[in-house]
Order: C-alpha cells, then structure tokens, then sequence
C-alpha cells in the first residue's frame, strides 16, 4: 500500500510535472482548491511556492470543521452540556469555538464530550449504555455522510431509542455553484475533491463544468496527484476548453459508489443549508429523512432559539470564500493562533489559516 | 487442662481470593497492606535496602571524584495499562533511567510511588510491579525506597505511577539543550512514533498485519556508547589549557510531543535554526500505515525507547557508527542540521525542496474528519 503511495510523492516526478506546467502556462489563472484536505497538501509540501508566479491558488470552503455555522456548534454545545447526555464527535470538532466556548471547555468542567473516530463507535456507547443519551455530531461532506448514514441504520436495527445525530451534513457541488455565481467570482477552474467524488461520483461535476464553462479536475492528494491535477486543469485554461478530466482514476469512478450513495439516500434527504462564511445555499445539504426522525437531536431535544455570534474580527468568512488569504486578516498570528483560534479556519488541520501557521 | 486462649494462634484467613482487586485498606496501615507490601512490593525490586522497610533509604556514595549527582522524578498515567511491547511498569522505570541518562548519567537508584485505584485486579497489579522489577534488574538500577496510597474509585485510573531517579554525572560532562551551534548534526536513535501509535492502536482497536509494538527501553548503555565515541568524559590533559569544547552537545528521549517537541525545546533554548529533512525520518512501515490512517504526523508521536543526540559536525560520523553498533541503535540517522538562520524556529525540508516550520502542538492529537 505505501509503496504504492510513495509513487504518488515520488520528488522526480513532481519536478517534471512542475516543468511542464511552467511550460504551458501563458495566461494568468486562478485555479480553487475546494477541498480542505487539498489545501493542507499543498501548504504541506509548499507546492504553492514551487508553481509559476501567474497561477494562483485560492483556498476552498471545504473543511467541514470551517463551514459548520456558530449556531450549530452552539447547539452542541448546548447539547454537551446536559447532564445524562454523552455527545460524541470527530476530533477535530473539540476545539471549535463556539460564540463563547468550545466542545473541550465543556469536557475540562465535567461534560462528557468524547471524541471517536467513527459513527459506529457511538452505537456502541448508546447500545452500552441504556441510561445515557448519546448524541453524534454528524459534521462533514458527502464522504462522511455514508457512515452516519449506516450508523443510523444500524441504531434502528438495534432499537435503540438513546442515540441520535446532530446533523450538519453538507454538499460540495452546491457550494461550487454558489461560488461561480456570485458577480465578483475570480476562479476559472476547480481542483475538485477526490474524496468527495470518490463517493458521489462525477455528473454533478460534469453539469457545472458544461454550465459555468469552468475545468474541473477530482484529484488524489500526494503531491504528485495535485501537480498532476494543475498541470490538465492549466492545459484545459489555455485551450479554452472545459470539462471534467479525472486524474485520481486510482480511486475515483464517474458513477461514484453505488452502495455508499444508496445508504446516504435511504437515511437523508437534500435541504437548505447556511454555511459558516457564506451563508444560505439553497440545497446544499442533507438532513435526516422523517421516517428517522426520531435520530434526529435537533427533533429529540429542545434547542430552539440557539443562535450564533462569530468573533468580529475574524474574517474567516472571506477566505472561505477564497477572497482573502490568511496572512491579509489582522487577527492572524496575533489575536488568533491555533492555541486561541478565533475562528474555525484556525482550528482544523484542514482549515486555511491553520495551515499558514506552518509558513516559514 | 483446660486448654489456654492464645490471641497470637487466632487467624482471619484474608478474605481476599487471588482473584480479588485491591481495596481501600490495602492502602493505610492494615494487616492488608503489610502483606501487600511484603508479598507483592518487596520481592518484585529484591533489594536489601527496599527490604529493610525504613521511612527512608540511606545509601552509600558511588560518586566518583569529580562526579555529580542527577536527579529526576517522573510520574506515569497510560491507557490501557498493558500494550504490545510492555506495560506501565517498563514505562515507570525505563522513562526515569532515560531521564537520567540523557543528562550523561549512570542511573544508579530510584524511588517508586503508587496511586492505586480501588478495584484494580490484584494480578493486574503484580505484572504492573513484576514488570518495573525485571525493568530495573535489566537496566541494573536498584530500587530502594518505595510508597503506595489507595485511592477510592474514580479518584485515578486503575494505577498512577512516580518514579523519583538518582545518577552520577562524570566530571567534565556538561550536556545541555541550550548548548547547539550552527553545522552540528542531529541524529535520531531509530523509527520514530512506534511507542505512541501502539497505545493509539490499541485505544482504537486497529490491528495490523504486523502488529505494532511499543519500543519502550532503557538507553543508558546507548548513551553510554554515545558518550565514549563522542571522547567524554575528557581524560584529563597533561598540560594546562583550554579544554576542547565536547563535541556531544545534547541529548534528549522524545517522549510526549515527539521529535518535534524535542527540537523545538533545543531551537528556542539555544537560539539556533534546525532544519530537518523529511527524507531522513526514519519510521517503521506499519507505523506509518497507521499515522496515515489516523492522520497523525509521526512527528508529534510519544517514543519511549529512542533517543536524539545533537553532536558537532566532526564527531558525527563516529557517534552515529556507535549507535549503529548498538541493538539499540541500529536504524540510527542523521536527520538534520542546526542552522544560523530562523533561530529558536525548527523547519522541515520537504522532498520536493519547499520547508515548512514545525511548531509544538498546540494540545491533544485529535483525527482529522476524512
């Protein structure tokens, strides 16, 4: 298996596809990388720094942690908070800040916040333990929706009646749409999430390519795939043409993955949702379909009237929507670091300004 | 004759079974806990000062002329308490004879203290000290003082452990993490993060084909082998005059925090740059596999049985055949380069020639969502 990997962060193969986009590119481009996992790639290994001064790469809203809005959190917060509840979440999630205090502020004053590293290991807590209410965050894009999806379904087959879900399930293809369409938009072409369309596979991406007339390139994330990405999406830029070329062939199918994408419609259903920096985008979430209501936290327990306030200075916002970049915020290494994060970009591993932290 | 009543022939046969876990009394001045300490405790470290039972050890010098004394204390908590490759116990004694060791010393003594939750399973706690016995027998470091509380449940998980260490420092040895210059050579012990991914895999209950083991081990004889190659201690000069500076600067056990955690400390208190390169960091397949799974940078990963020496330019060579020569040692490497530029900052040189700065992590490892 890591041998295999080492292919894809073989240093002589990315020089020469460094060569080749130094070679094609003549026009000045702005090419997004949607997908938080990308953007840590790239500031991983500086491949930013290595391209041609006239491509610029802007950072995407695809770090699940950054998008989720202050009101959600809030209402996980809430949640963690009550006693008999045990509230569960991926890791990263802990440290988020909420309008006033985090998942793990409420864990170093007694709340039972536990992190797990699968939906799956929630059941187990619900199923283990009758008298407790366990409640998972179920935070992410389309790559995280089949798991809680099954783990729904494997709650109702267990009749458990103490496990639910928060849900905050989101969708990248509406967010790309939302991103082309608004009347300053400056990107031209897309890297598009390898996970993402691993799992969903590639007509959404096609329909948008053909609609926006926009490249559109799902890519795997060693050094190798990402260069190998740029260098078609800058072909595809300089030929005026724009489709869909898959390069991350090794994982990703164009009908994605039939059984993943059953369970997630078998469990949920498309809505609206607000994203953390770029507002309401019509359809571009999920949430619990109504005949599983009754996994739902937000039907379950009283959260109404919880609403959200972001931290002013922080402009998260901004760089989600690939307008400004982290270093540009007056907060960034000042106010606001990784140990005292403002925002959510500054948190996760994946988030934007996070991941400039590491810029000598 | 009536038969007398003698008080000492009556007997209440310890309702304890084999089986049972230790209790509140095992803690404070019963009968329990003389038999806890004299058929548990004591005859796991066999040692003829432990064995007298005083309030405290009183011990002869082994200082040397010249010789100091080190001194360190440590206290271990881990989850679970058994892990492929040892226990709590190893920890206990091999984390405090490291400690020592990185300093130059020759460990010499220790002091064990335990804090014992109600309900820990009495055999659970004879491996835990059978362990630290056979642990310091191997690392020939004598314990010889030693106390044990029991707490109720919930006051600690299953068992805390202090190890307290006491060594001797030969004349001339100054190592200091403070003391790096630009051109010294950083050289790492063996793979990285084999420790900490163990505890994780087994917390997560992931198992591999070949299952990883933490590398808990105590280093003195490695540092000992480090020390000679490197000329230290200095024999005495026949003529008066300034001593060549050592060429062994520091050494160090990236334990919490890892091999990052370790040079950012060395950075910032020498006020020197290091530069790493990633193509050097030795780290063992499957321990890979699973930072990659986990998406865990093995960087930032516990070690409790590998070493980073800091050593001038010119002795690195010999220093790095020695460690090789050693079982301990065999996958030593040079890793990196102190450096003038960005001091007090570590960065890492990427494959592809780009760098990045490796800060301390800012708390727990926590997994990434996908």
């Amino acid at each position: 298996m890591f041998k295999h990997l080492d292919e894809y962060r073989d240093p002589a193969l990315a020089r020469r596809l460094l060569a080749e986009i130094a070679g094609v590119a003549r026009g000045r481009w702005v090419i997004m990388e949607i997908c938080g996992g990308h953007t840590h790639a790239i500031i991983r290994h500086g491949i930013d720094l290595l391209l041609p001064e006239q491509l610029e790469l802007v950072h995407g809203p695809g770090c699940p942690v950054c998008v989720t809005p202050v009101g959600l959190i809030d209402k996980a917060l809430a949640l963690a908070r009550r006693p008999g509840v045990v509230f569960t979440s991926f890791g990263d999630m802990l440290r988020v800040p909420g309008s006033r205090e985090s998942l793990a502020q409420i864990r170093s004053r007694g709340g039972d916040v536990r992190p797990v590293y699968s939906p799956l290991e929630a059941v187990n807590l619900a199923a283990q333990n009758p008298d407790r209410q366990v409640v998972f965050f179920a935070v992410g894009f389309e790559t995280t929706a089949p798991g809680n999806a099954l783990a729904v379904q494997q709650a109702a087959r267990l009749e458990l009646t103490n496990f639910s879900l928060l849900v905050s399930h989101v969708l990248v293809p509406p967010a790309i749409s939302a991103l082309l369409a608004a009347p300053d938009n400056r990107i031209q072409a897309f890297l598009a999430p390898g996970h993402v369309c691993t799992v969903e596979g590639l007509e959404a991406y096609e329909a948008i390519a053909a609609r926006y007339r926009v490249p559109m390139v799902p890519a795997g994330f060693e050094p190798v795939d990402i260069l190998a990405a740029l260098l078609l999406l800058v072909r595809q830029l300089e030929e005026g043409r724009a489709g869909v070329e898959n390069e991350y062939r090794r994982s990703v199918r164009p009908e994605g993955n039939p059984a993943a994408r059953r369970a997630v419609e078998q469990v949920f259903e498309v809505c609206d949702r607000n994203w953390r920096g770029l507002g309401e985008i019509p359809a571009s979430g999920l949430r619990l379909r109504p005949e599983f209501a009754a996994f739902d936290a937000e039907n379950k327990f009283e959260l109404e009237g919880i609403e959200g306030r972001e931290a002013t200075m922080c402009i998260s916002g901004a760089i989600l929507r690939g307008e400004q970049k982290p270093p540009q915020c007056p907060a960034f290494g000042r106010e606001c670091t990784p140990a005292n994060p403002l925002g959510a970009t500054m948190v996760s591993n994946e988030g934007a300004c996070a991941a400039y932290m590491h810029r000598p | 004759m009536s038969s007398q009543i003698k008080p000492e022939n009556f007997s209440c046969p310890s309702p304890a079974a084999a089986d049972a876990g230790v209790q509140l009394a095992h803690g404070g001045g019963s009968r329990l806990a003389a038999e806890l300490i004299e058929q548990t405790l004591v005859p796991a470290f066999a040692d003829p000062v432990l064995s007298r039972l005083e309030d405290q050890a009183v011990l002869d010098s082994q200082l040397a002329p010249g010789e100091r004394l080190a001194f360190t204390t440590d206290s271990f908590v881990v989850d679970p308490l058994f892990f492929p490759g040892g226990s709590i116990g190893e920890l206990a004694v091999n984390g405090t004879v490291n400690d020592l060791a990185m300093g130059g010393a020759r460990p010499l003594y220790l002091s064990v203290a335990l804090i014992i939750e109600e309900g820990l399973p009495l055999e659970d706690l004879r491996r835990v000290v059978g362990a630290m016995g056979e642990a310091a027998a191997a690392a020939g470091v004598r314990v010889v003082t030693g106390d044990t509380k029991v707490v109720g449940r919930g006051s600690c998980d299953k068992i805390f452990i202090n190890t307290s260490g006491i060594g001797a420092v030969p004349a001339g040895v100054e190592l200091s993490a403070a003391s790096l210059r630009p051109g010294d050579k950083i050289i790492i012990s063996g793979t990285m993060a084999d420790h900490g991914m163990a505890i994780m895999s087994c917390r997560q209950g992931l198992s591999f084909v070949e299952p990883l083991a933490s590398d808990t081990a105590a280093l003195h004889e490695l540092t000992a082998a480090i020390m000679t190659a490197a000329g230290l201690p200095p024999q005495p000069e026949p003529t008066a005059g300034d001593h060549p500076r050592p060429a062994l600067r520091a050494m160090r056990d990236p334990t919490r925090g890892g091999v990052a955690a370790v040079l950012t400390e060395m950075a910032r208190a020498s006020r020197a740059g290091i530069v790493i390169d990633e193509e050097t960091l030795p780290v063992a397949a499957p321990v890979r596999g699973a930072c990659e799974i986990l998406g865990i940078d093995p960087l930032f990963v516990a070690n409790e049985g590998k070493l980073l020496a800091v050593v001038a330019p010119e002795a690195s060579g010999s220093v790095l055949r020695a460690m090789r020569a050693h079982p301990l040692g065999r996958r030593a490497a040079i890793i990196g380069e102190v450096g003038a530029e960005n001091p007090g900052l570590v960065a890492l040189r990427t494959p592809l020639g780009t760098h990045r700065i490796i800060d301390l992590p800012t708390g727990e490892l926590l997994p990434r969502i996908c």
